[in-house]
């Protein structure tokens, strides 16, 4: 057997043991600091699978953000003291039962795969040469699957809208109550201090190099978003207040030259969402480099979660 | 046994372990959890798949790949989108839990 291996099977238990862990132990902070971990070692095993472009998101957006969002509810739920309710036991081993079978069905799937397994790849990396893009995930996402990319980032408009409205009548257009996640200490304020250079140029970095190598928007959105919200949550900066339209402005800048350059798509390249050739990889760009600003702050107001507070003029 | 096997198992345990905590814990964060859980099994099978289709000098099919980058955002704005929906409704109700029995919930141990 060889170290690689062994090392593989170590992380599937660690993973195993770390993910039913979040499911069985008793208080929800705890359970959320456990998932921020699961997310990390998952994006090992992303990396073990050859989907560094898979493990920075993971990373980033799965275990980061996902559990960030988590902390701020559990801080904000007033449930700790109260015990958590169980069901019963005849239920519990039901429903222990019937996931079994639902596992063993999908091992079953996992162990006896097709004799001729389908691929793409062979098609993606035939085709991605006139795009200019050497990043071949980076080309299925902005070029092969452009419409995918462009609804995903319609839905992440849509669940912020669906987060804002669910905000109070009094609080509409107000401000984010970012401040139940740390009142803030000298040690937070030199972190918010000293982190955001160094993130911002890695964020803006990672969108660079996404065309060529793993990385991109998403992730360096994400990097970009967290740095944000350290410096809102260190009160070095206040949240804006939701009705400010230069947020609204940034919110929609990226969808919507994805949209423009797709319509003129129809014009200058005979289909919707197509470039016109040679001039593929800067459009690309262009477009990245805009929705790594949207995505920034469209994750970044998704944590801060609905307005709380009114505006203050 | 290779490794894309390897972790599409873990994958499918992953899917096993989370559908138990969304059904077992009446919770509504835990149950948000867990579902995130159950998710990320599904994104590991994907990985499996892309796994053992590489070709072409590459690692992996990079279209699961793109797919399951996608996928992991989405799965991030449905997440705070539930989150806020719980957070509403224990502001509208002041209860924790969508434990059928509320008066239990106070209680601790539930009957069922």
């Amino acid at each position: 057997m060889s170290i690689a291996s062994v090392f593989d099977i170590a992380l599937v238990a660690l993973i195993l043991a770390i993910g039913a862990s979040t499911i069985l132990v008793r208080t929800a902070f705890a359970a959320v600091v456990m998932f921020a971990v699961y997310g990390l070692l998952l994006s090992i095993a992303w990396v073990r699978l050859h989907a560094v472009d898979v493990a920075l998101t993971e990373a980033a957006i799965g275990g980061g953000m996902t559990g960030l969002l988590l902390l701020g509810a559990v801080a904000r739920s007033r449930s700790d003291d109260v015990d958590r309710v169980r069901v019963g036991y005849p239920v519990r081993l039901a429903a222990g039962g019937l996931c079994a079978l639902v596992v063993a069905g999908l091992a079953i799937v996992v162990l006896h795969p097709p004799a001729a397994v389908p691929t793409l790849a062979p098609v993606v990396m035939e085709n991605l040469p006139p795009s200019g893009l050497g990043n071949p995930v980076a080309g299925v996402l902005f070029v092969f699957r452009a419409l995918d990319t462009l609804l995903e980032k319609v839905v992440v408009l849509l669940a912020l809208l669906g987060v804002w409205s669910l905000a109070p009548d009094r609080a509409w257009g107000g401000t984010p109550g970012l401040q139940v996640y740390a009142k803030p200490d000298p040690p937070l304020i030199f972190l918010a201090q000293l982190l955001p250079p160094v993130g911002i140029v890695f964020g803006i970095y990672m969108c660079w190099v996404g065309a060529k190598d793993p990385g991109g928007a998403f992730q360096g959105g994400t990097v970009l978003a967290a740095m944000w919200l350290l410096v809102i949550v260190a009160g070095l900066q206040k949240a804006p207040a939701i009705s400010r339209l230069w947020l609204r402005g940034l919110l929609i800048a990226g969808p919507m030259l994805f949209l423009a350059i797709g319509l003129a798509g129809w014009v200058f390249a005979d289909a919707f969402l197509a470039y016109p050739e040679g001039y593929a990889k800067p459009l690309i760009v262009a477009v990245e480099a805009t929705l790594t600003l949207s995505i920034a702050v469209a994750l970044a107001m998704l944590a801060a979660g609905p307005p709380e507070r009114a505006q203050q003029q | 046994m290779n490794a894309a096997t390897l972790f599409g198992l873990c994958g499918a345990a992953l899917v096993g372990i989370g559908l138990y905590g969304l059904i077992t814990n009446p919770e509504p964060l835990r149950k948000i959890l867990a579902f995130n859980l159950l998710g990320s099994g599904v994104f590991l099978l994907f990985g499996m798949i892309a796994r053992r289709a590489a070709a072409a000098g590459l690692g992996g099919d990079p279209v699961p790949q793109a797919m399951v980058i996608t996928a992991i955002v989405v799965a991030f704005a449905a997440t705070a989108m539930a989150i806020a929906l719980v957070q509403r409704l224990a502001d509208e109700t002041g209860r924790a839990s969508i434990s059928s029995d509320s008066s239990d919930a106070v209680d601790g141990e539930g009957k069922s």
